[in-house]
C-alpha cells in the first residue's frame, strides 16, 4: 500500500526517470570505477616514489636480484622472501630497507646473536641495487632516498639536534655516539654511518629501531637531522671531544690524565730533595 | 725613632737597603708582622709527595674560584625564554631556551677566551673533587685521623660534601638537559623522603618541577654562599693542619714529639710555588685540548628528552649507579596513603648516608675498639693496620662498584655485554665485593707484615751460597741496617680489649658488662689477627741459633762488617 501510495505520488516523475536512465550506458558504472582506480593509482604512483624507484630497476636486474637472493638470503629469509619463525618476511620492506641492510654489511648475517652487527659489505653496488630492486619488486615499500634527500648541505642542523633530541638522542646518544639497549642489543654510533644509510634507517627502522615514517618524520626534516649528524662530525669547539661520551669519559679522562700528571708531578716536587 | 734606636741599643737593626725590604720594614713596624713570618718561615715540615695530594685540591680550588670569577661576569642566572640568535653553534641557531643556557652559549661562543675558562672551571673542578678524594685516602689508610685530627678529618668530610654541593650547583646552572635531567633526578630523590619530600621538593623549586627559579637559587649557593663556606673550612683546615704540625711518615728519629724534614721558608715556598703552577698548568692544558660538557651537544633544557649516557660528573656517579642497581619492582609501598619509595628511598638516601656515615665516625670508633687515647704523630704504614686497611678498600670497593654501575651502559657498549647481565653482576657484587676486598687486603696485609718480620729477623738475601766442609749448603743472609729495620720493628700491633669480668668480687653482675661484651667483640674483629712487631730478644735469638750460627766466626764478621753501623751486642 505505502508502495503504491509512493509510485502515485512521484507519477509525474516515471517519464524524467526513464529519460535520464537512457542517457546512462549501462557499462558507465565500469568505466567509471576504471576511471576512479586509475586517478587514485596515478595519484598514488606520482605521490609514492617507492613504486616509481623500483620501477627503474630493470626486469634483468630483478632476475639477477633474484638469483642472488636465492644464493644468499633465501636459507633464512624463504625462497620467495616470505620469511619463517624469527626471521621477517622481505614482502613489502621496499629497496630502502635491502640497500641498509646489505650495504652496511648487516645482512647478510654474520652469526646469531642479540642483533645483526655491522661489517664491510659483501655485495658491491649493482649486486646490492639487484638485490634491493628484486625485493621491491615482491611488494612496495620504501625507495632508496635521492641523493638531495640526504644532502646534508640542504638540512637545518638546527631543527635536526631538536629532532635528533627529542626521537633520537634516548638510544642512539645526544650526538650520536652510540647508546646500549637491554640484553646486549645496542644502537650503534653514528660518526661512520654515510647519510644515505642514517636516511633509510628512519624510513625502514632495522633491527630495534622504530620505523619513522613520512608523516611523523617528515623527509625534510630526516635530511636536517642528517645534515646535524654530519655537522657533529667537524668535532667539537672544545678540544678533543673524548668519544662524546659525556661525563663518565670525562671523569676517567681527569683521573687518567688530570690526577694522572699532577700526582707524577707531586712525585716528582716530592722526590726533588733540597 | 731611629734616633732612639741609635742612642739606646747597642746592635741597632741594619736599615733596609732593598725597595723590597723596605716595604717589608714598613709593613713590620706597623703590624709586626715580622713575628708570625719568622715563625712560619722556621715551622718544619716534613717532606713526601703524597703530602702533596690536598695541594693540589688548595691549588685547584684556587684555579677554580678566579675561573669561576671570570664565567660569574658573562653568566645570566634567568630561566626566562629567549631565542638564541648567535651563529654559532650553528645546532643552536634559532632555538628557544632560558637566558642561562643562551648566556652559556654566548660565554662559549662569543666572549674571547670564554670557552677556554669554562673548561679550565670545569675540569678543575673534577680535579679538585678527585684531589679531595686522593687526599682522604692517604689521610685514611696512614691513620693521620687519629688523635689530635679527628677534628680536622671532620672538617675535611665537610670540604668533600660542600665540594659535592658546589658541583652539583655549578653543573646545573647552565640549564641544558643534561643536567636537568640531573635535577629531575634531585626532585624525584628529595620527593622520595616520607611525608616531607613532596612539600621540600615545592620549597626547592619554587612549585613543581622545573619551575622558573632553581636557576638562581642555585646561582646564589654556587657562587656566594657554597664558596664562602668552603672558604671558611680551608682556613681552618690549613689551620689546624699548622697548628697540629704535620703528621710524618715512620723512620729512623721520627717520634711522636718531633717533626722531621725542612723549614717552610724556602723550602716549601719553593715546592708549593712550583707545584702552584704546575697545577695551574695542568688544568689550563686540559681545558684548552680536551672537551668538557659541551652543553650545546645536549640542548636547552627540556623535561621529555634524556640521551643514552646522561650520568653524572664523576663525582656523582655512585649515587647515579646505587639508582640503577636497585630493582624498581615491588619497592615502592604505599601506606595509609602515602607512598614510600624505597627504589628511590634505598639508593639515593640510605646507602649514601650509609657511606658518609661510615667516613664520619670510623676515626672515633677505631680509637674506641683500640682504647686508644693518645696522640699520634708519625703515620702508620698501611700493612701494620690490617683491619683498617682492609675496612678502607672494602669501602674504596663498594664505591667504585656504584660507579661502575653508574656507567654500566657504556661498559655494555664497550665491551659487547649485556646490560641486563652487568646490572645483575654489580648487584651481587655490591654486597660480594666488600666482602672480598676486605678478605683479600687483609691477608696482602698480614702477608706484607709477616714478609718484614722474616726481614728483620733473618735479613736480606744477598745470594752468595756458602759449602761447608761436611757439605751442607747455607745462604748467606744480610741483616737490615738501621733505618730499615727502625722502619719494619717500629709500630705497634694492638691487642683486642682488654674487659673486666661479668661479675665483680663479690659476685654482683657488673653494670654495662653487656656493652663492653660488644665493644669487645668489635675490637676482636678489628685486631684478632695481627702480626706484633719483631722484638730485641726475638733479633737476639734468631741471630744466636739461627743459620749463621753455622758460620765460622770470619765469616760472619764480613757479614756484618757490610752494615757497620748497626750496634748489635754480639
Amino acid at each position: 500500500m505505502t508502495e503504491k501510495l509512493k509510485h502515485s505520488k512521484r507519477d509525474e516523475d516515471i517519464f524524467v526517470k526513464a529519460l535520464a536512465a537512457r542517457r546512462h550506458h549501462r557499462l558507465a558504472p565500469v568505466v567509471l570505477l576504471l576511471l576512479a582506480l586509475l586517478t587514485t593509482g596515478g595519484v598514488y604512483a606520482a605521490l609514492a616514489p617507492s613504486t616509481a624507484n623500483a620501477e627503474t630497476v630493470s626486469t634483468a636486474d630483478i632476475e639477477t636480484g633474484k638469483k642472488l637472493f636465492q644464493a644468499n638470503c633465501a636459507t633464512c629469509h624463504g625462497a620467495n622472501a616470505e620469511g619463517r619463525d624469527g626471521v621477517p618476511s622481505l614482502v613489502g620492506v621496499g629497496a630502502a630497507a635491502v640497500d641498509f641492510q646489505v650495504s652496511t654489511g648487516r645482512m647478510p648475517m654474520q652469526m646469531n646473536g642479540p642483533q645483526a652487527r655491522a661489517k664491510p659489505a659483501q655485495f658491491n653496488e649493482e649486486q646490492t641495487a639487484a638485490l634491493a630492486g628484486y625485493v621491491a619488486s615482491l611488494g612496495a615499500g620504501p625507495a632508496i632516498p635521492t641523493d638531495e634527500q640526504v644532502d646534508a648541505e640542504l638540512g637545518d642542523a638546527s631543527n635536526g639536534m631538536a629532532l635528533f633530541r627529542t626521537n633520537c638522542a634516548m638510544c642512539h646518544n645526544a650526538v650520536g655516539a652510540g647508546g646500549a639497549l637491554s640484553e646486549g642489543k645496542f644502537a650503534p654510533a653514528l660518526w661512520e654511518t654515510s647519510e644515505r644509510n642514517i636516511y633509510q634507517a628512519m624510513q625502514t627502522g632495522p633491527q630495534s629501531m622504530p620505523v619513522f615514517n613520512d608523516a611523523n618524520i617528515t623527509p625534510e626534516e630526516k635530511r636536517d637531522i642528517v645534515s646535524f649528524l654530519v655537522e657533529q662530525r667537524e668535532g667539537s669547539a672544545g678540544g678533543n671531544a673524548l668519544g662524546a661520551l659525556g661525563p663518565v669519559s670525562e671523569g676517567l679522562w681527569a683521573f687518567a690524565i688530570g690526577l694522572g700528571l699532577l700526582i707524577g708531578a707531586a712525585v716528582w716536587i716530592g722526590a726533588k730533595s733540597s | 725613632m731611629s734616633n732612639a734606636t741609635h742612642d739606646t741599643t747597642v746592635e741597632a737593626p741594619a736599615k733596609p737597603t732593598t725597595t723590597v725590604g723596605k716595604a717589608a720594614d714598613y709593613l713590620d713596624q706597623r703590624t709586626s708582622i715580622g713575628v708570625a713570618v719568622k715563625e712560619f718561615a722556621r715551622k718544619v715540615f716534613p717532606d713526601h709527595w703524597s703530602f702533596m695530594l690536598g695541594e693540589i685540591a688548595l691549588f685547584s680550588f684556587v684555579v677554580l674560584i678566579a675561573s669561576g670569577f671570570f664565567l660569574t661576569m658573562f653568566f645570566e642566572p634567568s630561566m626566562a625564554l629567549t631565542t638564541y640568535e648567535g651563529e654559532h653553534p650553528a645546532n643552536m641557531h634559532g632555538q628557544l631556551m632560558s637566558v642561562a643556557f643562551s648566556s652559556t652559549l654566548e660565554m662559549s661562543f662569543e666572549v674571547r677566551g670564554g670557552l677556554l675558562m669554562r673548561q679550565i672551571h670545569h675540569w678543575s673542578a673534577l680535579i679538585f673533587m678527585a684531589s679531595i678524594v686522593v687526599h682522604m685516602m692517604r689521610v685514611f689508610f696512614t691513620g693521620a685521623f687519629r688523635k689530635p685530627r679527628e677534628i680536622n678529618w671532620i672538617v675535611g668530610i665537610l670540604l668533600m660534601i660542600l665540594g659535592l654541593g658546589a658541583g652539583f650547583t655549578g653543573y646545573s646552572l647552565p640549564d641544558d638537559v643534561l643536567s636537568g635531567n640531573g635535577l629531575r633526578i634531585t626532585d624525584g630523590v628529595v620527593k622520595s623522603i616520607p611525608v616531607l619530600g613532596s612539600p621540600l621538593s615545592y620549597l626547592i623549586f619554587g612549585g613543581e618541577f622545573p619551575g622558573h627559579h632553581i636557576v638562581p637559587r642555585l646561582f646564589t649557593l654556587h657562587i656566594f654562599v657554597i664558596p664562602g663556606i668552603l672558604l671558611a673550612l680551608i682556613a681552618l683546615h690549613l689551620f689546624l693542619m699548622v697548628l697540629q704540625k704535620h703528621t710524618q711518615y715512620p723512620g729512623g728519629g721520627r717520634t711522636d714529639k718531633n717533626v722531621v724534614g725542612y723549614p717552610a721558608a724556602p723550602v716549601y715556598v719553593a715546592k708549593m710555588t712550583g707545584n702552584f703552577f704546575i697545577v695551574a698548568g695542568v688544568l689550563t692544558l686540559m681545558g684548552a685540548t680536551m672537551a668538557i660538557n659541551n652543553v650545546w651537544n645536549y640542548g636547552p633544557f627540556d623535561p621529555s628528552p634524556v640521551s643514552a649516557g646522561a650520568q653524572p660528573d664523576w663525582y656523582m656517579l655512585f649515587l647515579e649507579g646505587s639508582l640503577r642497581l636497585m630493582p624498581g619492582q615491588g619497592t615502592e609501598w604505599v601506606i595509609a596513603g602515602f607512598t614510600l619509595p624505597l627504589n628511590v628511598l634505598v639508593p639515593a638516601v640510605v646507602i649514601p648516608g650509609i657511606l658518609f656515615t661510615f667516613l664520619i665516625v670510623y676515626p672515633f670508633l677505631e680509637a674506641k675498639v683500640t682504647g686508644d687515647d693518645r696522640e699520634h704523630h708519625v703515620l702508620d704504614r698501611p700493612r701494620n693496620r690490617p683491619a683498617r686497611t682492609a675496612l678502607g678498600v672494602a669501602f674504596l670497593a663498594a664505591f667504585i662498584i656504584l660507579a661502575l654501575a653508574g656507567s654500566n651502559d657504556l661498559i655494555a657498549t664497550h665491551f659487547g655485554l649485556s646490560i641486563n647481565a652487568i646490572t645483575w653482576v654489580f648487584r651481587i657484587l655490591f654486597f660480594v665485593g666488600p666482602v672480598f676486598a676486605y678478605y683479600i687486603t687483609k691477608r696482602i696485609c698480614l702477608g706484607l707484615q709477616r714478609k718484614d718480620r722474616e726481614l728483620v729477623l733473618h735479613g736480606h738475601e744477598s745470594g752468595r751460597i756458602v759449602r761447608y766442609a761436611h757439605g751442607e749448603y747455607v745462604e748467606v743472609h744480610t741483616p737490615l741496617d738501621e733505618q730499615e729495620r727502625w722502619l719494619r720493628v717500629n709500630y705497634e700491633a694492638p691487642a683486642p680489649l682488654a674487659i673486666a669480668p661479668k661479675t665483680d668480687a663479690r659476685g654482683v653482675k657488673r653494670k654495662g658488662y653487656a656493652s663492653d661484651k660488644r665493644w669487645q667483640g668489635l675490637s676482636r674483629f678489628f685486631y684478632e689477627d695481627r702480626v706484633s712487631p719483631v722484638t730485641p730478644a726475638e733479633v737476639e735469638a734468631a741471630h744466636s741459633h739461627g743459620e749463621h750460627d753455622q758460620l765460622d766466626g770470619s765469616e760472619r764478621q764480613a757479614v756484618e762488617a757490610g752494615v757497620g753501623s748497626t750496634s748489635r751486642e754480639h
